[in-house]
């Protein structure tokens, strides 16, 4: 029965858009869902590897602003006297170009953190996710600065006659569901696998991976960028959906609603970053609904955090799994095989 | 007698020439020769900041030796990253219990299958069947593991929970699970109890039966004369004395050194 519940639980959620004829929930279910998707991703690098990413909004930042100017086409000097120009792009390609963009500079600030680990990482990354906003904003010529690039199309697929237009709410959720899906398929696939025991392995105990053949770094690595190319993604759904991006989009506060919603929600497990991403997504928007005041729905926010992190200081996910032992370790099917293996020995 | 000064013998599966390792102004290993033959068990000995563990650190690629050699199957291990060294068969465990805390013992087990498992990033993120066909391959290896060490009945429980000498065990299970052909034990039995030390000694024995070499850290000479073939005896960064158990313990520099006029008396 509850193998089936994850699969039920998406099939309501792609009903939403059947019955759900209220915008603005959409439009909030859309918001929440692009940032459930960065914050999975965060939380393989946080939850998995146990490398505290605070620059993680730079890979989504990227992913929007490669994307949306592979789409609007753009001149730039990228050297004195080499000037680029690049005519628009289909917008499904585009925001290929965006993934790939945000999974490049992945691979490089996982070369650059190699070998550094903890407070080092977290340096590294914020500092990166700071340049990247300064170039945003600085370099007027590709970004148009603070002017923010505008008119970025919404994604369209098919050819004439049979064209799927993704400009209406109800489409961009299901995209946006389609995208989320994926992502956590890929991620559950990765981390129920060497590659995941391996970034495991370097979160618990650096010195015995490496004693026993684990490249933890090469496994750093590919954590890195898969977890980029992912936040990358969230990026490029972000800016054809809301079709402006400025350089706002690289605040730090985005990290920080990242980690919350990951640390909240149980690092290092799957549910964890949705479980924390609807709390701390929904509920600031739910309390607006209600026409409270903004330090309402601030302090409201604050304590919610406060109280799980006080009283579930592992997460929402992990204290489920322990009350109920229904526990993603033991859910496996390796129980049954280790339960046959004691029966025949 | 200075048997250290011998050159390489050709069936010497691990070779360590003239090691010395400075730390500042401290010595702790000062040029160091010995070898580990295949298919033997050498223990090598010392009190307590003899230089044993920096020994270790240096043969695994932990440590960089400040000079001297170290080979093994005629190819110097210097310079190569800990995990490269893994790989080539040569795999140690810690003198501080060493297992993943927070997983279970079962994927502890896995863990340490990380080499012997083949697949790729991209198998992987496709979903192929072939990784999860390995998987249950792997999990039926670590539980053969387990079972190897006596640990199948606590393979769902999390490693920080196991008692100390459990924990101990599994700090071996790992490192047999990356499929060494040589094994640096380091001190594995310390902070056991006599029956646990006994039963430890077995596993020893069982290990070498299955063609792995081993070589032994401890500090308690009695603990190893019963099991191995060969005794190095080091003390501050020196080698003093290497050769076969009742050699050594006959030694005047080695009982002078280490052992006490008690133990050579209670053993003579
Ligand atoms: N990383 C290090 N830095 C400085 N000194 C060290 C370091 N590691 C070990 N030592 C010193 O080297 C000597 C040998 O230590 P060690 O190899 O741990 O001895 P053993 O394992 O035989 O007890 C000791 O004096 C110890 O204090
Ligand atoms: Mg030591």
């Amino acid at each position: 029965m509850t193998r089936w519940l994850p699969h039920l639980f998406v099939l309501f959620l792609a009903s939403v858009p059947l019955w759900m004829t209220d915008n603005y929930i959409l439009h909030i279910l859309i918001t929440t869902g692009i940032f459930i998707i960065a914050a999975m991703s965060l939380n393989l690098l946080l939850g998995y590897t146990g490398q505290l990413s605070l620059g993680h909004v730079a890979f989504f930042g990227i992913g929007a602003y490669a994307s949306a100017l592979l789409s609007l086409g753009f001149e730039a000097h990228i050297a004195p006297g080499l000037l680029v120009k690049v005519l628009p792009k289909p917008v499904w390609f585009a925001m290929l170009g965006g993934i790939a963009s945000a999974a490049v500079c992945g691979y490089a600030i996982g070369k650059l953190a190699f070998r550094v680990r903890g407070a080092y990482f977290v340096i590294v990354s914020i500092s990166f996710a700071e340049v990247v906003r300064l170039v945003a904003l600085n370099w007027v010529e590709l970004t148009q600065g603070p002017m923010a690039l505008n008119n970025i199309p919404a994604l369209k697929l098919g050819a004439a006659g049979l064209e799927l237009s993704f400009l209406k709410k109800p489409m961009v959720y299901t995209l946006v569901l389609a995208v989320a899906v994926l992502s956590y398929v890929l991620i559950r696939r990765l981390v129920q696998s060497r590659a995941g025991r391996a970034m495991i392995a370097l979160r618990e105990n650096e010195s015995l991976a490496t004693s026993v053949g684990i490249d933890v770094t090469a496994y750093l690595v590919l954590a890195t960028v898969v977890a980029s190319a992912i936040a990358g993604a969230a990026g490029a759904l972000y800016a054809h959906y809301v079709r402006i991006v400025d350089p706002d989009i690289f605040l730090f506060i985005y990290t920080v609603t990242m980690v919350i919603m990951v640390v909240t929600g149980g690092k290092g497990t799957l549910a964890g970053p949705i479980v924390g991403g609807v709390l701390f997504g929904l509920l600031p928007e739910s309390l607006r609904a209600m026409a409270m005041p903004p330090e309402v729905q601030w302090i409201a926010y604050g304590v919610l955090m406060v109280l799980v992190v006080y009283f579930l200081p592992r997460g929402i996910v992990p204290a489920i799994n322990e009350r109920w032992g229904a526990g993603e370790a033991t859910a496996s099917p390796l129980r049954n095989l280790v339960v046959a293996a004691k029966a025949r020995s | 007698m200075n048997p250290a000064r011998d050159s390489a013998k050709p069936d010497a599966l691990l070779s360590v020439r003239d090691l010395s390792i400075r730390f500042g102004g401290l010595t702790a290993i000062a040029s160091m020769t010995f070898d580990a033959n295949a298919g033997e068990i050498v223990s090598l000995i010392g009190p307590n900041g003899a230089g044993k563990t920096s020994a270790f650190n240096a043969i695994t690629g932990y440590l960089k030796p400040t000079s001297g050699d170290v080979r093994f199957k005629d190819r110097s291990l210097l310079g190569l990253s800990s995990n490269a060294i893994a790989a080539r068969g040569v795999v140690r465990t810690f003198q501080k219990t060493s297992v993943f805390g927070g997983r279970t013992v079962l994927d502890n087990v896995l863990m340490g299958l990380h080499l012997r498992s083949r697949q790729t990033a991209i198998s992987i993120l496709l979903g192929l069947t072939s990784v999860a066909r390995e998987e249950r391959e792997l999990t039926d290896e670590a539980i053969e593991m387990l079972a190897f060490v006596g640990l199948v009945p606590r393979a769902h429980e999390l490693a920080s929970a196991l008692p100390y000498g459990e924990q101990r065990l599994l700090g071996v299970a790992i490192a047999l699970a990356a499929k060494p052909s040589l094994l640096l034990l380091d001190e594995p039995v310390s902070g056991l109890n006599p029956a646990e030390k006994a039963s430890f000694m077995g596993l020893i024995r069982r290990i070498r039966a299955r063609a792995i070499t081993i070589v032994l850290v401890e500090h308690d000479m009695r603990t190893v004369m019963g099991v191995s073939d060969r005794v190095v005896v080091l003390n501050q960064g020196r080698i003093i004395c290497d050769g076969a158990p009742a050699e050594v313990q006959r030694n005047p520099e080695v009982i002078k050194a280490y052992l006490g006029e008690g133990f050579a008396r209670a053993h003579h």
